[in-house]
């Protein structure tokens, strides 16, 4: 009798243990973390085509949309996304900021002379310290921010349809 | 005296030396438990991405600036959250986690203590 339960036991553990791991195949392997990053972080920074550096608190002014955007000359994906850029930036509610990541004046300049420019200023981040200080992971990566506060964060590139998202934000 | 004044500039070095090992010795023991969040199974030490190197410099600079490993670790959670560590903190969501083996191996003491003491009788 005892005997009898027992396997009984080890058959329905095995079919939960069964179910689990099968709902788990469905499930996303790539695990983005829920970040802390509410306000924007402080620094202060130099800039492409303009001598001199900037403060955080110069760039970002109350009651308006900005949209940081970490991109390199390198980085094939901010490539495809730069013509969603350039037409984002022709909304006058929003600012686009650059943040030059690990790049080269050089190519940085041929890129945006090549592709033209929406960036209203260009950060640079050489070693790529400041672009951990915004928690990010890579190139493209486009931080939304209204009254000094990130609302939305898009890792990789952007697209047609988070570029609508966008602008409805902005309305 | 200039054999003193010497001995003392190789003192000098040598203590510096030191201390700049310690730097490195906080460091690397740092990043060993940074995961390396674009890369998979791979520790911000082990790693070669763009984003393990420059996180490599953060730590860096964070340690000559005088933070502590508490501290760095704090700074990091808030931009990353907590996966960026291999180790789990102890908090809320993480306590069974952490007790768990202990109980498991408390449970199994009990369970050989009652055999030790039936096997006695």
């Amino acid at each position: 009798m005892i005997n009898k339960f027992f396997y009984f036991l080890i058959v329905i553990f095995f079919i939960f243990i069964f179910v689990i791991f099968y709902r788990g195949l469905g499930n996303s392997n790539l695990y983005t973390p829920n970040t802390e990053i509410k306000s924007i972080p402080k620094f202060t920074s130099k800039t492409l085509f303009k001598k001199g550096s900037l403060n955080s608190e110069d760039i970002f002014k109350k009651n308006k949309f900005y949209l940081l955007n970490i991109w390199a000359s390198w980085c094939v994906p901010c490539r495809d996304e730069h013509s969603l850029l350039i037409d984002l930036s022709k909304a006058k509610k929003i600012e686009i900021i650059g943040l030059n990541y690990k790049d080269n004046s050089n190519n940085a300049e041929s890129f945006i002379n090549e592709l033209g420019n929406p960036y209203s200023i260009i950060l640079l981040d050489r070693e790529g310290t400041r672009a951990i200080e915004w928690g990010a992971f890579g190139v493209p990566e486009t931080f939304l921010i209204y009254e000094n506060k990130v609302i939305k964060r898009y890792i990789g590139p952007l697209n047609s349809k988070l570029v609508n998202e966008i602008k409805d934000y902005t309305k | 005296m200039k054999f003193l004044s010497f001995f003392l500039v190789i003192l000098i070095i040598f203590t510096l030396n030191l201390l700049k090992a310690d730097e490195i010795k906080l460091q690397n023991k740092i990043t060993k438990n940074l995961r390396c969040l674009i890369c998979q199974g791979q520790s911000v030490y082990d790693s070669d991405s763009e984003f393990a190197i420059s996180l490599k410099l953060v730590v860096k600079n964070k340690v000559n600036e005088g933070f502590t490993e508490d501290q760095i670790y704090k700074f990091l959670t808030k931009k990353y959250g907590e996966w960026i560590l291999y180790d789990p903190l102890f908090n809320k969501n993480t306590y069974i986690l952490w007790l768990l083996p202990l109980l498991i191996f408390l449970f199994g003491g009990a369970i050989i203590l009652k055999k030790l003491i039936k096997i006695k009788k």
